[in-house]
């Protein structure tokens, strides 16, 4: 009976083992639970994928965004990553330097049509790579501008700093808005960092300095950051844009319903914008402070763990991922920007005539990856603390000063973050 | 037959160190099933709470990070040395080349910037980095306290302020509401429930629900002082002020656990028997005397047990910080525990989080000494 017992045990062990032999299982953990629409997408691309090829069969699990990052972080202290990661773009040069993540095996040239900020890459390897991008613009209304006088901005003449700020007094003297502009500040977080540091850029300051990722020193609290922080603190001061403590309804709907006359907007509420402004409504670029219009870049992608026991079947997956029925796909399903031109193209919203069809130029010419080092996570929570104090009207050169030292401590502590000291 | 004492004397280490020095020994079949009930807790307690404190205050002398590659190295008092150095500074007046003070544009003395000392000067090591907390006049020169780090020393004051003014205003709040509801009237349950409700709520439900009261264009509060004073009264942004934010937080937090203590109030009022009041009004005593003389003294371990509990709560301020204004506008809403968080886990500095925690260890262990001695019986 005991022999019995003992041969079942030894079945059923052996039993997985055999059936694994035949397809390998790749885990793939994703951000975003919750959304059925690009859940769909997602299994209807690991469904194409199983069914194209033999060696592997692509397992998903998914969680909230909220809880993503953290899942990740602890599922690296128990060593049990799983072999394709989804990793938010700056964040990505973190877990590669902590050793979480491998380089893509891409065959050559997979990504020559992409979009720049689509393309992870850290210590000269491409680590990641995004299906999308992310854009920002100003949100205006054409009659709005029109009445007003006010020139209508293309990307080759961006508005110049000093038009912009000239246009949001004028529409602020109108007495028609609560605000003039609304850039967002109810959207705490990486909002903060992502649509405020181009400003800063355009200045000509940056959140590092991006020579060595050594020091802020200068970049931050420059000439250039102390006139960024002087406008930047003068737009609430002055009663132009709603602070901190923007209510987030407000930040939703506040253009929609006329309290705001601009706002700075991403691509991914173009179209609920577009469908409750109608035709009347304009994506413009960034205005020029004097060293051109930047906004930011790099939005989730896909990338592999350092653990996978199976690289070449996560980089096999990555690279069936990326061909352009599939961004396109997820662009008309949950509006972003698709990384290729040859998807926008095949996109519903990015195609010629599109309604969003600007974004893809925008990200196209003007996007800037933020900082690129393992120090991007608290990098942007010092710049946003220092961006929140200064709106609130603290001394621009002393916060800023502060949050150079804070960065530079940081970077210390952290003996360069893999940076050449 | 043995003796206890020589029972005991055989008795193994763990069995002697677990009874009490006077119970007999047949008594230790009880002992063990003692510990065995307890078992389950102390496991939980020993898991969750006792391994990660050990833990934290082990890391909070080293440089441990939450993603790095980099090994972890002892740094001894570095982290504490950053959370708390505090020096005093005097500025002298700028002068100009007769020697004369310069004033500004406004009459007061002009004093060079403090960046020009605190910034990598040589000649000042000492101040390198360090910030303003605050500053006076002394004379013509100007004494600046200065420290390494200012938000953690605001998220200090800022949570033993809370923590003074919400001890009184819940801790009484509570009492006049136990002592409302301390009769014996009909449907006295139901209200007893309505008081209660927001304790159920989770508190990051009532934090949500609170900014829209305390939305500064037309949050209800706002409406609501408009209606009473017919339109006269100019709309605050209660949470974007750093002058009303903290009260303001002082205020919902007050309202929201009020309900819990009520009930520990209720309790104790409940325990003083009926025939005190009724011999103190044969001796023609007045309600407040009743109060003072029969009710006050009959709460005393209850009043401990409120106090106690409140500011220990009140010290681990962390959710409606978190929700309502993230330690801003300038600070004003900074906590301890809302540093720990941040500073551990989103800034991925362990060390230094788990080095905050220590130091809130401390702090509440000695208020909760203090507490124990002053409250102490003195019979």
């Amino acid at each position: 009976m005991q022999r019995i017992y003992l041969l079942l045990l030894l079945v059923m062990l052996l039993l997985p083992a055999s059936l694994a032999s035949a397809q390998t299982e790749l885990s793939l953990w994703y951000h975003g639970a919750g959304n059925e629409t690009e859940r769909s997408i997602l299994i209807g691309i690991i469904d194409d994928f199983n069914a194209s090829q033999s060696d592997y069969t692509v397992l998903l699990e998914e969680f909230p965004q909220e809880s993503y990052n953290s899942s990740i972080v602890a599922a690296a202290a128990a060593g049990d990553l799983p072999d394709i990661i989804d990793v938010d773009g700056p964040v990505m040069p973190g877990w590669a330097w902590a050793g979480w993540m491998s380089p893509l095996n891409l065959s050559e040239g997979a990504l020559d049509d992409f979009l720049p900020g689509a393309i992870g890459e850290w210590n000269g390897e491409v680590y990641s790579v995004g299906l999308w991008d992310a854009a920002v613009s100003i949100y205006a209304r054409r009659s709005v501008l029109e009445a007003n006088d006010i020139r209508i901005p293309t990307l080759e003449e961006p508005w110049t700093g000093e038009e912009f700020d000239a246009i949001l007094e004028t529409l602020q003297a109108t007495g028609e808005f609560e605000y003039a502009f609304d850039p967002g500040m109810a959207w705490t977080g990486e909002w903060y960092p992502y649509a405020f540091s181009p400003f800063l850029q355009s200045f000509g300051g940056d959140m590092i300095d991006r020579s060595t990722y050594l020091t802020a020193e200068g970049a931050l609290n420059g000439d250039a950051g102390l006139a960024f922080g002087n406008w930047w603190q003068s737009l609430f001061e002055r009663g132009l844009a709603p602070g901190t403590s923007q209510d987030g309804a407000d930040r939703e709907t506040g253009f929609i319903d006329g309290k705001y006359a601009l706002q700075w907007n991403g691509n991914w509420a173009g179209i609920n914008t577009l469908d409750a402004v109608g035709d009347d409504l304009l994506f413009l670029p960034a205005p020029d402070f004097g060293s051109g219009s930047t906004i930011g870049a790099a939005s989730w992608q896909f990338g592999i763990s350092s653990s996978s026991m199976h690289k070449d079947g996560a980089s096999a997956f990555i690279e069936f991922a990326i061909q352009d029925e599939y961004l396109a796909a997820f662009s008309d399903g949950i509006g972003l920007i698709p990384a290729t031109a040859g998807s926008a193209a095949m996109s519903q919203h990015y195609s010629d005539g599109g309604a969003l069809e600007v974004y893809f130029e925008l990200s196209n010419q003007q996007a800037l990856v933020r900082p690129v080092t393992p120090g991007y996570a608290t990098l942007a929570l010092i710049f946003e603390k220092a961006l929140a104090d200064i709106s609130n009207g603290a001394d621009v050169q002393d916060t800023l000063d502060a949050a150079v030292d804070e960065i530079d401590a940081d970077i210390e502590d952290n003996m360069g973050y893999g940076f050449e000291m | 037959m043995t003796t206890a004492a020589e029972a005991r004397k055989n008795a193994p280490l763990w069995v002697r160190l677990l009874l009490p020095k006077d119970a007999p020994l047949y008594q230790r079949g009880d002992a063990i099933f003692g510990w065995l009930l307890a078992l389950p807790a102390l496991l939980v307690l020993t898991i969750f709470l006792v391994i990660p404190f050990l833990m934290a205050f082990v890391m909070s002398f080293t440089n441990q990070r939450l993603v790095s590659p980099n090994p972890t190295e002892w740094v001894g008092m570095r982290n504490f040395e950053r959370l708390l150095t505090i020096r005093a500074f005097t500025l002298e007046p700028e002068r100009d080349e007769s020697g004369a003070i310069v004033y500004d544009d406004d009459g007061s003395i002009a004093y060079p910037r403090l960046r020009n000392f605190t910034r990598k000067n040589p000649d000042y090591p000492e101040l390198n980095g360090l910030r303003e907390v605050t500053s006076w006049q002394a004379g013509e020169n100007r004494t600046v306290i200065l420290a390494a780090d200012v938000v953690f020393l605001r998220a200090l004051i800022n949570t033993l302020i809370f923590a003074g003014v919400i001890a009184p205003l819940q801790g009484g709040c509570a009492l006049l509401l136990a002592l409302l509801l301390n009769q014996a009237l009909p449907y006295i349950n139901v209200f007893r429930a309505i008081y209660f409700a927001p304790v159920v709520v989770s508190m990051v439900v009532v934090s949500l629900l609170w900014r829209f009261i305390y939305d500064g264009q037309n949050g209800l509060l706002n409406t609501m002082l408009g209606i009473v004073t017919f339109g006269s009264f100019q709309p605050v942004d209660w949470l974007g002020n750093p002058y009303t934010a903290m009260p303001a937080l002082i205020a919902m937090s007050a309202w929201q656990a009020v309900g819990f203590h009520m009930v520990i109030w209720l309790s104790g009022l409940q325990t003083i028997p009926t025939s005190l009041y009724e011999a103190a009004g044969l001796d023609g005593a007045g309600a407040w005397q009743k109060f003072r003389y029969v009710t006050w003294p009959g709460l005393r371990n209850t009043a401990v047990l409120v106090l106690i509990v409140i500011v220990i709560q009140a010290m681990g301020l962390f959710v409606q910080v978190d929700v309502m204004t993230r330690g801003g506008p300038l600070d004003a809403t900074q906590s301890v525990v809302f540093q720990a968080v941040q500073r551990g886990y989103d800034k991925q500095d362990i060390a230094e989080g788990s080095a905050i925690s220590v130091v809130l260890f401390v702090i509440v262990l000695v208020i909760t000494i203090v507490n124990r001695y002053l409250t102490r019986d003195k019979d």
